[in-house]
């Protein structure tokens, strides 16, 4: 009767969860980032309601919860991407390094370096492969040379496992690729100015099964060196991927839990609803 | 229209039979009412064309290219003229071009307040203004302080035309460009002016091209500005602090004049207008053609 037992269709999934588990509980987990008493709103509109979270280093963390829950608004308040929308404002603390990313005087561009993100519709610029990923090495000048930024362009793109793909039309627009490569195009593009951080809205949900899979694939092989945090319709796809997982809904935070209890046995009956599709 | 057809013949019901019958005839009438004006559209202008084309090649020769005035019966050209209209088409774009490239930035990326609301206001109108005001504009402003017609006040009466046709072309074009990809790069840690320059404006290239295209073929046909600012010039004239030829002033004397030959004349310069015109826009558009 376990809502696991509906969801868990393919055999991977059953897999990840058993090699995901024995070592989680034995590492101490740093908190990367901590969330105190947020509130937001778009004008008079408030979407989020004092949120609490907090999110450990090197692990990953799924939001889950219907549409217009404030999953995404949320993500976005993580890299201060709200600050673009007219009439948004926000209220509380979200420490990232224990240092408030809302205190006077933060240098928003720093943190977005510091604080990656990959949108839900794949995003590539209107330049070559090269340049795509080249982009963010270039601007905030961390390449020594040419050797140096050619090196780190190939890393990022190996790291999003897309190299091979492409390692020999680099000089290629970035939009004669297909949907599943311009998306690892645009994490290859985040990876590549090393953030500790990489948020995911919805990174897969325009992708086919094959390219969520490698999508899926690479954020585990990324929470070796990053803070992840994804925003996902797919709860297949959370249990798959994630280790903590929070759950919104009409903008508050319902329950926040490892992944394994929250597709098992969630500590909140709206948790539990909604994970076996009674509503949303 | 047969497509149309053809599909409907799978369905048989009766019923349908006669409002399929009423849908197929006001269909078959808007089409051909639309085609009809369209035809119509094309035609003038393949007229106008065509004419002009008629009536210019028979008094186009290499000479006519190079000579200046002369004359009547002595022959003479529009050597000058010709390059007078490059120059002050020329330096205008260089003046006009960059400034409403950056106030049309301006507007579609900080412009949501009250500043860009009277800045849009403004070009608007500007835009409706008769050319004739522009130069007028010029000539108290520029030209009686500088005590004679130039040919750059003349530049500087086109540059004004221009600025706030590219001003709002640009910051539609730009307006255009999808959010997701200024969010990409901020997401990047590149600070404002950055996603402008890098994302922004290469992805909204062509289109501004366009803008700035219809700008400069606008001020090169434009004669009332330039009769009180750059006056004309029977001689080549290189330096713009004199008063310069243009082929749009040029043509309005050849054409008010009293003899026949000046009015083939008239024409053929007609024709070599239209053909810089259309040489401009061809350049323009193979520049900033679509590389990624």
């Amino acid at each position: 009767m376990t809502p696991l037992s509906q969801l868990d269709s393919s055999v991977k999934t059953a897999e990840n969860f058993e090699e995901k588990k024995p070592g989680k509980t034995a590492k101490p987990a740093v908190i990367k980032i901590s969330v105190a008493d947020l509130n937001f709103f778009y004008g008079k509109t408030q979407a989020l309601h004092n949120i609490a979270l907090e999110i450990p280093e090197r692990e990953v963390m799924a939001f889950i919860g219907p549409s217009g829950c404030g999953k995404s608004t949320f993500l976005r308040t993580l890299n201060r991407m709200n600050d673009t929308i007219p009439g948004a404002r926000v209220e509380g603390s979200v420490k990232i390094d224990a240092k408030n990313i809302y205190a006077p005087g933060t240098d928003v561009v720093n943190l977005r370096r510091k604080v990656g993100m990959v949108f839900q519709k794949s995003n590539p610029f209107p330049k070559s492969i090269f340049d795509n990923v080249a982009y963010g090495i270039r601007i905030n000048q961390m390449a020594r040379n040419k050797a140096d930024l050619n090196e780190r362009v190939e890393k990022a793109l190996t790291d999003s496992a897309l190299w091979d793909e492409v390692k020999d039309r680099m000089k290629a627009s970035a939009f004669g690729l297909s949907g599943g490569q311009q998306q690892r195009l645009c994490i290859a593009r985040a990876l590549a100015v090393e953030p500790e951080v990489v948020l995911m809205d919805e990174p897969a949900s325009a992708l086919d099964p094959i390219a969520t899979q490698k999508i899926e694939e690479l954020i585990v092989e990324l929470k070796k060196n990053y803070t992840i945090v994804i925003v996902t319709h797919n709860m297949q796809q959370a249990s798959r991927v994630s280790d903590k997982t929070a759950f919104f809904l009409l903008g508050k935070l319902i329950e926040v839990n490892s992944t394994r209890r929250m597709f098992t046995n969630p500590d909140q009956r709206l948790t539990e609803d909604y994970i076996t599709g009674r509503f949303g | 229209m047969e497509n149309a057809a053809i599909e409907n013949q799978s369905f048989a019901g009766a019923d349908v039979q006669n409002s399929r019958g009423k849908r197929q005839l006001v269909s078959s009438i808007m089409t051909t009412l639309t085609a009809a004006c369209a035809v119509f559209a094309i035609f003038l202008l393949l007229a106008i064309l065509g004419y002009i084309a008629v009536r210019g090649v028979a008094s186009l020769n290499l000479q006519f290219l190079i000579d200046t005035p002369k004359p009547v019966g002595e022959g003479g050209g529009i050597g000058n003229a010709i390059v007078g209209s490059l120059m002050m088409t020329g330096l205008a774009s260089l003046i006009g071009l960059p400034i409403g490239v950056a106030a049309g930035v301006y507007l579609a990326e900080y412009g949501n307040n009250w500043f860009g609301k009277i800045v849009r206001f403004v070009a608007d109108t500007m835009t409706g203004i008769p050319s004739i005001i522009v130069g007028i504009f010029v000539f108290t402003l520029f030209v009686l302080p500088m005590g004679r017609q130039s040919g750059l006040a003349g530049s500087l009466a086109l540059a004004i035309i221009m600025i706030p046709i590219v001003a709002r072309t640009t910051e539609e074009m730009i307006r255009l460009v999808p959010n997701s990809m200024r969010e990409g790069a901020l997401a990047l840690g590149a600070p404002n002016w950055r996603v402008t320059w890098d994302i922004v404006l290469p992805a909204a290239k062509s289109g501004i091209a366009t803008g700035a295209m219809l700008a400069i073929a606008r001020v090169s046909g434009e004669t009332a500005p330039l009769l009180f600012t750059a006056l004309n010039s029977r001689f080549y004239n290189f330096y713009y602090d004199q008063p310069m030829a243009s082929l749009t002033v040029q043509i309005y004397n050849y054409a008010t004049g009293p003899f026949e030959v000046e009015w083939r004349m008239a024409w053929a310069a007609t024709l070599i207008l239209m053909l810089l015109i259309l040489a401009i826009n061809i350049a323009v558009r193979y520049l900033t053609r679509k590389r990624f």
